[in-house]
């Protein structure tokens, strides 16, 4: 099973969903075909789309709409908060390549802001997957719940056997005492690498897979806070607005403070390349968030020097 | 059309215009841009659409998205008129008890979408008209856009992706009264030529007296332009219409007129319309 056969499935077995895209096909080359009229190609017009699937939306229909993610959240925000998020209708976005995924792209297509931009919109659900599997097991709830849904999208292969997904619940991979790394999307495959390296220099290390970040997992992450544990804010996305953020204003609504490490883009955008290269350019390969952890624990003992071999990202439109 | 049926709805937009001019005050409302679209408003609501308190929720009803959203008090005026909600309703205008303010709201029986930002509706309609035609009904889906609105590219985008999936249930009408928020159009950024602009992007386009009676009838009633194209129906209006003392001025786009003001324009408003109604009509007023 994979993204496309998820979505031609579902669309057979309910009238209601619909697939919408601003000309960006690579997950869903096949559909034109068996879905006919409910496959809707509104060409490079993201704000046609959003406000043409809240149209769709007001009919009972749910479009699950594609385009790359800073184009949407980005040119089409407007429509997104005022047709999708004031109309509180169930258009499910569907980004692609969000956060380091651009990898080589460059800065226009970077959705480091995309978190940010959509939780701040009142009814919006922000959701990001470890990988395909995570994403395959979060998007039957995500498209049958009658809320606005924002997906960072991400088919890369899995290297974790996920839990069976739960709305609102994030995925609690271990528990520890020193250090626990909070994170989302597509850096959970290198916050596993580096939690096996920080095991190994003898930390005991948590590891969340958040999975939805509106609604957040508050118990999860409350209990996680106090653990007492050094917190690590693991995202590629703007420190600004996104988990690291979240966070923040979740310890400050519980009266709490926490020892926090962000591991985020502060105040850039990242060096565009292959993705190996922008994970070791950019310092978040598994390698190099083991060595910041520790370096914020002041270990002097570990180097933690063996280069991470990434995976690299096959993109396409 | 009959005399009698101009009359009619001639007298009824009169009681529309009074709405408006009624809601000019305690805070105001956009008064010359809602006089403009009155009459147009009148005639779909009255005579022409398949919508009425009755069928509100019917998937086959036809539609009317008001994508120049501050002319609301001439959609409120003519719900009102019409039973679409009690008169009284009106007088909670921004008042925090009701969602009635300077832009629609779906809180309001007959409203299909909020709308206030410009140049969104033309999209959302288009995605109701798509729907429509994908369960095989065919019904009116249309939409009101201002002139100044047109100044955003969304309008032309969403006409560019409804010509290119033929949708020919989308009808797109421009309330053309020859003024933006706060200078004349062919001022600030021109538009005409207008028609030919929207055939370039593939629509069927006829041009209209947007006060005419007559003239709505006869280009409404031929929808659709076109089997395979979305159609357009410019309506040349005044900003202003009724009212010659605020008629065509750019300072009377936004309006918030004293009581003593309003007495005085509601006495200029009869005196304007005096030639076309009986005196029935106005012993009433």
């Amino acid at each position: 099973m994979n993204y496309e056969q998820l979505i031609h499935e579902t669309a057979l077995a309910d009238e209601r969903l619909l697939v919408m895209t601003a000309e960006n096909r690579a997950l869903i080359r096949n559909l034109p075909g068996p879905l006919g009229a409910r496959f809707i190609d509104t060409g490079i017009t993201e704000q046609t789309m959003i406000g043409a699937a809240a149209g769709l939306a007001l009919r009972g229909r749910v479009p699950v709409v594609h385009a790359l993610a800073t184009f949407l959240t980005l040119r089409a925000f407007e429509f997104i908060r005022t047709d999708v998020g004031i109309g509180n209708l169930p258009v499910k976005i569907s980004a692609f390549v969000p956060g380091f995924l651009s990898d080589g792209n460059g800065p226009t297509h970077q959705a480091i802001e995309d978190v940010s931009l959509m939780r701040g919109i009142p009814g919006m659900t922000v959701f990001a997957p470890a990988d395909e599997q995570d994403m395959l097991a979060m998007l039957p709830a995500i498209w049958a719940s009658p809320s606005p849904a924002y997906v960072r999208v991400n088919t890369r292969p899995a290297t974790y056997q996920h839990e069976p997904f739960v709305m609102g619940k994030a995925e609690i991979v271990s528990e520890g005492t020193d250090i626990t790394i909070l994170t989302y999307g597509m850096l959970f495959e290198q916050a596993l690498i580096a939690k096996d390296l920080l095991t190994e220099a003898g930390y005991s290390v948590g590891l969340v897979n958040l999975r939805s970040l509106k609604p957040l997992d508050t118990e999860a992450v409350l209990n996680v806070v106090r653990g007492g544990s050094l917190v690590v804010t693991l995202e590629d996305h703007f420190q600004t607005g996104g988990l690291y953020s979240i966070l923040a204003e979740l310890l400050l609504e519980n009266e709490l403070t926490a020892k926090v490490l962000p591991l985020a883009l502060k105040e850039r955008w990242y060096k565009p390349g292959l993705l190996s290269e922008v994970l070791e350019y950019e310092g978040f390969t598994g390698q190099h968030i083991a060595r910041r952890i520790g370096e914020r624990l002041g270990d002097g003992v570990h180097s933690f020097g063996a280069k991470t071999k990434v995976v690299e990202n096959e993109f396409a439109e | 059309m009959t005399s009698e049926k101009k009359q009619a709805l001639s007298e009824l937009a009169l009681r529309v215009r009074e709405h408006i001019v009624r809601l000019s005050t305690d805070g105001g409302c956009f008064t010359g841009a809602s006089l403009s679209c009155a009459d147009l408003l009148v005639y779909l609501y009255a005579d022409f659409l398949n919508v009425h308190p009755g069928n509100l929720t019917d998937p086959e009803r036809d539609y009317l998205f008001l994508s120049k959203g501050h002319d609301v008090p001439a959609l409120y005026g003519t719900f009102a008129e019409l039973g679409f909600m009690p008169k009284e309703r009106l007088s909670n205008h921004l008042k925090s008890n009701d969602s009635i303010y300077w832009h629609p709201n779906r809180a309001v029986p007959g409203v299909e979408f909020h709308s206030g930002s410009l140049g969104h509706l033309p999209s959302v309609a288009l995605g109701v008209a798509l729907d429509a035609r994908m369960r095989g009904q065919n019904q009116k889906v249309i939409v009101i856009t201002g002139d100044g609105e047109l100044n955003e590219g969304t309008c032309w985008e969403a006409l560019l992706v409804a010509s290119a999936h033929k949708v020919n249930n989308l009808t797109i009408v421009v309330d053309r009264n020859h003024f933006q928020a706060n200078i004349a159009t062919e001022d600030l950024i021109p538009l005409e030529p207008l028609a030919p602009k929207f055939e370039a992007f593939g629509a069927v386009v006829k041009r209209i007296d947007g006060h005419d009676f007559a003239a709505l009838e006869e280009a409404f009633t031929a929808l659709p332009f076109s089997p395979d194209k979305p159609s357009v129906i410019i309506c040349d209006t005044v900003r202003g219409r009724g009212l010659p003392s605020i008629e065509r001025r750019a300072d009377r786009w936004f309006c918030n007129f004293s009581s003593e003001e309003i007495t005085s324009l509601l006495k200029e408003l009869h005196s304007q319309e005096a030639t076309n109604l009986t005196s029935e009509t106005l012993t009433v007023r």
